[in-house]
């Protein structure tokens, strides 16, 4: 009956979202009155599998098997399905990540399990198992029942702030059943920017648009992304003209992300953009336009010209982490 | 070959976002409703490319009521060849899944393309559970897709960077940017899609698992406060200590 709790990993690292997961699967057992299993699959380090415990899981079903290294939908989903019949569990819970998106809608028709993908609260029991989630691209929520037995709950990464404690979870070795033909999609490369905070788990990012003029000019901004330890993003019209990498635009039609801060430079804030930036904390724009639409979505603003006022907030966030 | 590209309606990117009957159900009055933008950029053009290229027949499926018959008359004018409305209430992902998945089931597609989520629900789950209904692969959030014979090569997102996978069709794929280049359906196209077949389909018995109680529009925001780009030391010290962020 315990709450299971899929844990992806990305070379071999329990990643962000999946440690939020974890926490947030916690929770829900404690309010159920049952236990949290974290289910990780794929070769990961003992240390970051013990670790679980310090955000509230009991145990940890580890399913070592190098083939699943990488996310393959038909083999987790299988994988899923028979950790969920072992631990007898009724709600699994999974980051709204790639790796969720890829494999959370799988396993709810396989198990018929209502899924309510984009959470962004704890459920509500007090008249069925009601859940808030993000609908309209961030622009409005909805109040989501799960009226079947099986639930299937994937929360947007970056909305339940991380609190480790100090537990400890049992690691037991899994051994599902899976053979070399259920693997369908083969991963032939994998191309990654290394080194830096994927975007979508970043506390801070900064981004910029059309006002940073070329490619050429985006070194202040990763000055500032520098001082501040953040990830960098960028508009649509920035992504399109090759500017920067598609990877790295925010928006609609982009990646959506959920911050702490989000700090936009020489982008004009259109509806599009917002969609993909508003679940932020805070955000401060910098824009020479008084009108960008963008001001009435901050929380602080600067009207001035990116190229004078960024170089000098890059010194003063330089000033305040050396004081 | 067969391809099948699953549509939805949503309303336009800037529509205005407001609810009705106690914020149960979304406000329609004055919205223009569009193909959603990842079915019609994405998936609708990338097939639309692969029929031009290698030829292929292009269906298009919608799950909901005659109010749809607009947008598949528009997908049918970028150059779908024949349209089915299953006659549903879109209500519920697993609902809608399972029609599309009898649908296919009947037909026998070789590639299925889905957006990798729809602007309105944002639930990203159709893919995925058609996929799992037909014991298909599934290769979601692609932003690249090419044929060699019967193996794709699909690019698939993850964080940080791409995944460049390989699989036999049939496949199921959620497309996203960089799948193709958006097109506008031209005077002709508009002209044939009058006569394309557009076949309204009763729908399967399917259970539909979860259901929408309420919607509710976030707070406003307090309202930006300007700092003088002379004082960028003032904004470091609020986003510090008041926002305490940095």
């Amino acid at each position: 009956m315990s709450i299971l709790i899929f844990a992806d990993q990305a070379q071999g690292k329990i990643k962000k979202a999946a440690l939020e997961a974890v926490q947030y699967g916690a929770k829900v057992a404690a309010q159920l009155g049952t236990t949290a299993t974290a289910l990780v699959l794929g070769p990961v380090d003992a240390a970051e599998l013990s670790a679980l415990g310090n955000y509230g899981a009991q145990k940890v079903l580890h399913a070592a098997d190098a083939r699943l290294h990488e996310v393959e939908s038909i083999v987790y989903t299988k994988v899923i399905a028979e950790a969920a019949e072992k631990e007898g569990s009724q709600v699994i819970i999974f980051p709204h990540n790639f790796d969720g998106k890829a494999v959370a809608p799988r396993v709810a028709a396989r198990l018929k399990a209502g899924l309510v993908a984009g959470a962004i609260s704890y459920p509500d029991t007090s008249n069925g198992f009601v859940v808030k989630k993000n609908v309209f691209s961030g622009k409005a929520f909805a109040h989501v029942n799960i009226t079947s037995d099986k639930k299937i709950i994937a929360i947007i990464p970056n909305t339940f702030a991380l609190t480790p404690g100090t537990g400890t979870a049992a690691v037991e070795a899994f051994s599902p059943a899976i053979q070399d033909s259920d693997f369908k999609v083969k991963v032939v490369k994998t191309e990654t920017v290394s080194g830096d905070v994927p975007l979508t788990e970043a506390e801070i990012v900064v981004s910029g648009g059309r006002g940073m003029k070329g490619p050429e000019n985006w070194g202040i901004l990763e000055d500032l992304a520098r001082a501040l330890g953040a990830a960098t993003a960028s508009s649509r019209p920035v992504a399109d003209a090759g500017w920067r990498p598609h990877h790295e635009h925010v928006g609609q039609t982009g990646l959506t992300v959920r911050p702490n801060l989000y700090v936009a430079i020489g982008i004009s804030g259109a509806i599009q953009h917002l969609a993909g930036v508003n679940g932020s904390k805070v955000i401060v724009v910098i824009n020479k336009d008084p009108e960008a639409p963008f001001f009435k979505a901050a929380d602080y603003g600067i009207v001035g010209d990116a190229f004078e006022v960024v170089p000098k907030l890059t010194a003063a966030v330089q000033k305040l982490k050396q004081s | 070959m067969k391809i099948l590209v699953c549509i939805s309606k949503t309303p336009d990117t800037t529509a205005k976002i407001a609810f009705t009957d106690n914020n149960t159900k979304f406000n329609e009055a004055g919205v223009q409703f569009i193909i959603n933008p990842y079915d019609e950029w994405y998936a609708l053009v990338r097939a639309l490319e692969l029929k031009e290229t290698i030829g292929a027949d292009v269906h298009l499926v919608t799950v909901g009521g005659a109010d749809c018959d607009p947008i598949i008359r528009k997908a049918l004018a970028l150059g779908g060849d024949e349209a089915f409305r299953i006659n549903a209430d879109s209500a519920d992902s697993f609902y809608i899944a399972s029609q599309i998945a009898a649908h296919a089931r009947e037909k026998q597609y070789d590639i299925i393309f889905t957006g990798k989520e729809t602007i309105d629900y944002n639930g990203s789950g159709i893919g995925g559970m058609v996929a799992e209904l037909l014991d298909l692969p599934y290769v979601s959030i692609a932003a690249k897709f090419d044929l060699n014979g019967t193996v794709a090569t699909v690019n698939r997102e993850i964080e940080g960077g791409e995944e460049i996978c390989e699989v036999s069709l049939p496949v199921v794929v959620s497309c996203q940017k960089g799948m193709a280049e958006a097109r506008i359906p031209n005077m002709r196209g508009i002209m044939a899609a009058r006569t394309k077949p557009l076949t309204v389909v009763d729908p399967v018995a399917a259970d539909t698992l979860t259901s929408v109680i309420s919607f509710e529009l976030p707070p406003a925001k307090a309202g930006v406060k300007l700092i003088s780009p002379d004082n960028v030391d003032e904004l470091v010290k609020l986003l510090h200590e008041e926002a305490k962020v940095i």
